[in-house]
């Protein structure tokens, strides 16, 4: 095979699928074959099964649908606080000076730790939840847009600036819609962290949400189910990041023309 | 009284991890009149950009001032329009609202706006092209709406830093003359960074010759080549004098500079 050179786009959708295919393949073989213990490994066949019971008969649907509620929640609460922190440290480097040690330092406490903490505060009601992905994100975000926002390209601020630019003029009509885009794609990507941090704050004192199914199904032994979760979390957090680049892509048409 | 005074200016940048100052810019003395066209010609590095940067405001001068209609320039303002060498069109706004940036900025009407910035879409040849991103464009075109841009603000005087470096042979040719015919219609002081020798004459009243870094006034030449000006005057015995002489002049400086600093960019 030739390095670098480009595969035709129909190879690679075929491509792309035949691993799945395998993969199901090989898990159906070990399953169903016999090769593994039924009780650690469902099979893919009991675990749609599974699957389809939780979602008509357990009303599985709310679980997901409190997650996502809970997800967006805390996505949003972290988004509304550091994306504004996040463009004033990028652009006054003295605001910066000051939070950026601070904010280094916290990004790096894991979430996950903090439940049980968060958990004494703030029970193990809603608020705690939405906590637990706010703790998670809301530093990574601050830091991720100072560095981007840092980065503006100095010429379009030199070029606004002999157009009459004041200061002010220059965050809010330079360094903003400069970096719109990529504070977009950066809460993009964090959105995706936030899912792992809900299911975590689900695994631990909750009565509810895709994470609770999970846990409550270890204790069954119903692994089909928890498979079937984690699938439904994966599916999940796929479209949502598909929503969320269609949605950056109708926003953001200059950056891509 | 000049339109433009540059006096005593000069630049030392600081040295790097505590070496020696490096002095890009030995004192500048240079009177501008009204409604003059200045090319400042020099080998690269040499500093020219510096003073052009110096004047617009977006750096300070180590020594000596600068005075626009009598007025010491501190910072960077509206009235001295600047068009770069690298692209620097605001890529989320469309080629009129780029144009408008410095109405806009100033807190002018919208409606006011829009009747100026079509007349400068106009001016530039961009018509039909209102509504483009700035990455539609192409790199002439790009610098046509940056020209207009800066020109909508009606400058006191516009400041040009090697426009046309980036642009192909032809495409610079063609952005030449219409700089060029928009001078000769509309009048305005201008100061224009170029390391090419002919771009220099052919755009010039005034062509001002710096040498090598540190950089300082060579050769002061004025051009009395007839307007309009067409492309064949490029081609014609006085011009080519002219180039004779200037390129004497540049090769010298060229030549200082690959011996002192062969890595200079």
């Amino acid at each position: 095979m030739r390095p670098l050179h480009p595969v035709s786009p129909g190879l690679r959708t075929m491509l792309g699928i035949s691993f799945f295919v395998l993969f199901i393949a090989f898990w159906a073989w070990i399953t169903l074959g016999g090769h593994v213990n039924r009780i650690f490994l469902a099979d893919p066949l009991s675990m749609l099964r599974d699957g389809w019971r939780l979602l008509v008969e357990d009303r599985f649907w709310l679980d997901i649908l409190i997650t996502i509620w809970r997800v967006f929640g805390g996505f949003v609460l972290a988004s509304v606080v550091a994306v504004p922190i996040g463009i004033a440290m990028g652009a006054w480097k003295p605001v910066e000076a000051f939070l950026e040690p601070f904010v280094s330092f916290a990004r790096y406490l894991p979430a996950s730790a903090f439940i049980p903490l968060l958990i004494l505060w703030a029970g193990i009601g809603e608020l705690e939840k939405l906590l637990v992905i706010f703790v998670g994100s809301v530093f990574q975000i601050m830091l991720i847009i100072a560095v981007k926002v840092g980065s503006t390209r100095r010429d379009l601020v030199e070029a606004a600036y002999t157009l009459g630019s004041t200061n002010n003029g220059i965050v809010r009509r330079v360094i903003m819609p400069a970096n719109a885009p990529e504070i977009a794609e950066t809460l993009r990507l964090v959105l995706g962290w936030a899912w792992t941090y809900v299911i975590v704050a689900e695994l631990i004192g909750s009565s509810s949400g895709i994470g609770y199914m999970i846990i409550n199904s270890q204790s069954r032994l119903a692994t089909g189910q928890i498979i079937f979760g984690i699938i439904v979390i994966g599916l999940i957090g796929l479209l949502s990041d598909f929503a969320f680049k269609a949605f950056n892509r109708w926003l953001f048409p200059w950056s891509l023309a | 009284m000049s339109k433009l005074l540059i006096d005593g200016v000069s630049r030392t940048f600081a040295g790097m991890r505590g070496g020696q100052p490096v002095k890009a810019l030995m004192p500048v003395d240079l009177a501008v009149a009204a409604n003059d066209f200045i090319t400042i010609l020099g080998p690269s590095g040499c500093g020219k950009s510096t003073l052009l940067r110096i004047v617009a405001g977006l750096e300070a001068p180590s020594e000596g001032r600068v005075l626009l209609d009598g007025k010491a320039v501190t910072r960077p303002g509206p009235d001295r329009g600047m068009v770069f060498q690298s692209y620097t069109l605001f890529p989320w706004l469309t080629v009129a609202e780029n144009i408008a940036f410095g109405l806009r900025e100033r807190g002018m009407a919208q409606k006011e706006r829009d009747g100026l910035v079509a007349s400068y879409v106009d001016l530039v040849g961009l018509k039909g092209f209102e509504n483009h991103w700035p990455k539609q464009l192409s790199g002439g075109m790009q610098q046509r709406t940056a020209i207009a841009r800066a020109l909508a603000n009606d400058p006191e005087i516009l400041l040009l830093d090697e426009p046309f470096g980036a642009l192909d042979n032809q495409t610079r040719g063609l952005m030449q003359e219409l700089l060029l015919g928009i001078w000769e219609r509309r009048k305005k002081t201008v100061l224009f960074v170029t390391h090419d020798i002919e771009e220099a004459i052919f755009m010039a009243s005034r062509v001002i010759v710096m040498t090598a870094r540190p950089g300082r006034i060579k050769s002061d030449v004025a051009v009395d080549l007839p307007h309009p000006r067409h492309y064949t005057l490029k081609t014609s015995p006085e011009f080519s004098a002219l180039k004779a002489r200037l390129t004497e002049d540049i090769r010298v400086e060229a030549m200082r500079t690959a011996g002192a600093q062969p890595a200079e960019a």
